[in-house]
């Protein structure tokens, strides 16, 4: 592959609570490429959000980077010896939209304002040039009628719709990464499926790269080509969607798709994985899934490191073992 | 020492108090002002009305012609400068601390009320205070005053009810947003009644705000007092009151600066330190910011420990 576009090395995030030192991430790699769509998964508190806000400069007290390095075509952006906050690149190439479409839109401005102010800032243009471009890019969105609704304000949009023009404001700068921060959580399912696919349209077109934060496998394996799984502010398996679905090395990442609902199963419950990941706090010696992995081993005390297994990287010292004894598949 | 938090609360709040030192300095003073009030009688080298005119207009001590006997200076009419800003501080404080009181508790009752109950009783409060608001206060106070003869019980009295609106109205505001929050919402939903939702989960919201008009209005009422007293209509001589040396001393300040500087920079002190507690306090009642405060300072200690 050619040079990666995103690099983040050993980046660590604490942070400083009255109850003690929370490590929210402990030393995440990852790197990403032009044109790549990448997935960050892992249960709620494994770390995904921090780690994309952390890229993006979000992190503020009581959070601190604690170590490691973001790297922006090759270029310093966060970690030690970044100087000067280089907002040249966040809001510019690389940009990001929320979780909550209901509240990241300014109730008191008029949609086409809003867009307005971002194709002033990034692309210099004004009055009806500007008002042109925000048309279009609500119609790349998928708004019909733009012209009409640029007027509007954010109350007369429906959820779908906010989560729309977000996108719009998040591409009007043209940028090459798009994180994309739970994007359809907020929304129901149908408008989810047109959200991912406008999401991949856009990267076809644009060329853009995208981290995708979710905690649903099926926007994974619909929109994504590789996979990070998440899990206790570790990264525990790393690799292609096709291979990660077919031959997840890790026991977490076969417990969580043996979890996902199947069309083709008929199941009477769902199953899940018994215990809750462990608290930050102190952090577990060794793996951090060991309590709650049923091929638990007394090798799995030591540290893990990401080695390569058939299905891309692991962390895990019982990578590639069937942990669960799954009937289905 | 995080393990050792839990089993003694008000010393683990001591030393969190302690890591902010301007709020540990402002609460040391407003305790050192307040035992000066309550201890007057024994501070005050002098009765605060005691008149002598061979040594009027003493300057203070390190002055040439100031002494030890007086070391504020005295004033036009040769009382002791230092013993009326003991004496004054029982009066300022009072009237004060009292009227705000007062003021902010009819307002936030009266705020609560009209938000919480909303469409009519809203309207009605609402323009109560209107009214009230555009009705002029000094004409209200004479007329009071009038009546009820002047004296500190009275000032507190009339001046509560010039100043209660401002509190009614932040109530009002941050009541009816509060009421659309879906945390209330869900109060109301599973049954809590309306006293509960008032009191458990809405008025806790007002800590913030309430704290911080206090403070603002604490200073207008100590110089309220002092326009009031300076008319002739507040506190009476023999009493004293900070304000009213700083009104008196008014005619002397190109002669005997000390009249007006002394009085003036005690009530600067006081709601400075006040300031300083009730920002820390402010912070204190809200967890998220006490989290914020702690991690800025956890992050200050690493970095002292870093270049040192």
């Amino acid at each position: 592959m050619n040079d990666p576009l995103l690099e983040i090395d050993d980046l660590r995030v604490d942070f400083d609570t009255r109850a003690g030192l929370v490590q929210a991430v402990r030393g995440v790699s990852l790197t990403l490429g032009r044109g790549e769509t990448l997935g960050l998964v892992g249960e709620s508190g494994s770390g995904k959000s921090v780690t994309a806000q952390a890229v993006m400069g979000l992190i503020d007290v009581p959070g601190r980077i604690a170590g490691g390095a973001v790297r922006w075509n090759g270029m310093p952006l966060v970690g030690e010896g970044v100087r000067r906050r280089p907002r040249r690149i966040w809001g510019r190439e690389i940009t990001m939209i929320f979780q909550n479409p209901m509240t990241s839109l300014n109730p008191l401005m008029t949609v086409g304002a809003q867009l307005g102010e971002v194709i002033h800032l990034y692309l210099g243009l004004r009055g009806a040039a500007a008002r042109t471009r925000a048309a279009e890019l609500l119609d790349a969105v998928g708004i019909s009628g733009a012209s009409r609704r640029l007027d509007q304000y954010p109350h007369e949009f429906s959820g779908g719709m906010r989560q729309r023009v977000m996108i719009a404001m998040a591409i009007a700068s043209e940028p090459r990464l798009l994180i994309a921060d739970e994007p359809t959580t907020a929304l129901d399912v149908t408008i989810q499926a047109q959200i991912l696919e406008l999401l991949a349209g856009l990267q076809e077109k644009l060329g853009l790269s995208i981290i995708l934060i979710t905690h649903d496998l099926g926007i994974v394996a619909g929109l994504c080509h590789r996979v990070a799984v998440m899990y206790a502010g570790q990264i525990v398996e790393t690799g292609t969607v096709d291979d990660i679905f077919a031959r997840p090395g890790h026991p977490y990442t076969q417990g969580l798709i043996r979890s996902t609902p199947r069309l083709d199963a008929v199941e009477d419950r769902l199953v899940s994985i018994d215990g809750t990941p462990p608290g930050l706090r102190t952090p577990p010696e060794g793996c951090a899934f060991r309590p709650r992995c049923p091929a638990a081993q007394a090798a799995c005390h030591a540290p893990q490191r990401l080695a390569s297994h058939g299905a891309g990287h692991v962390a895990c010292c019982r990578a590639g073992v069937d942990a669960w004894d799954v009937g289905a598949a | 020492m995080t393990q050792a938090r839990p089993h003694r609360p008000l010393r683990a709040l001591l030393a969190e108090l302690w890591q902010d030192k301007p709020a540990a300095l402002g609460l040391a003073v407003i305790l050192a002002i307040v035992a000066m009030a309550i201890l007057a009688p024994l501070v005050a080298p002098y009765d605060p009305a005691d008149q002598s005119i061979l040594s009027r207009l003493t300057p203070p001590v390190w002055n040439d012609r100031g002494s030890w006997e007086h070391i504020l200076g005295t004033d036009n009419l040769g009382r002791d400068v230092f013993s009326r800003l003991i004496w004054g501080a029982r009066t300022t404080l009072t009237i004060g601390g009292l009227t705000c009181l007062i003021a902010a508790g009819i307002g936030t009752v009266v705020g609560l009320w009209a938000g919480f109950m909303g469409g009519r009783t809203d309207s009605v409060l609402m323009r109560l205070v209107d009214i009230q608001v555009s009705f002029p206060g000094i004409l209200l106070i004479l007329l009071v005053v009038g009546v009820l003869g002047p004296g500190m019980w009275t000032l507190i009295i009339v001046l509560s009810v010039t100043n209660w609106m401002v509190y009614a109205r932040l109530v009002r505001s941050v009541v009816s947003s509060t009421r659309q929050t879906p945390y209330v919402e869900a109060a109301e939903v599973i049954g809590c009644r309306p006293s509960r939702v008032i009191f458990v989960h809405i008025l806790p919201n007002l800590v913030s705000p309430l704290l911080t008009l206090l403070i603002l209005e604490f200073t207008n009422i100590v110089l309220a007092e002092a326009a009031v007293s300076f008319l002739g209509f507040g506190v009476q001589p023999p009493d004293t009151s900070w304000g009213l040396d700083v009104a008196s001393g008014r005619d002397y300040l190109f002669i005997a600066w000390w009249l007006v500087t002394f009085p003036g920079l005690a009530i600067v002190a006081t709601v400075l330190s006040i300031n300083l507690f009730a920002n820390w306090l402010r912070v204190t009642t809200d967890p998220e910011e006490r989290e914020k405060r702690h991690a800025r300072t956890v992050a200050a200690r690493r970095r002292r420990r870093g270049t040192a």
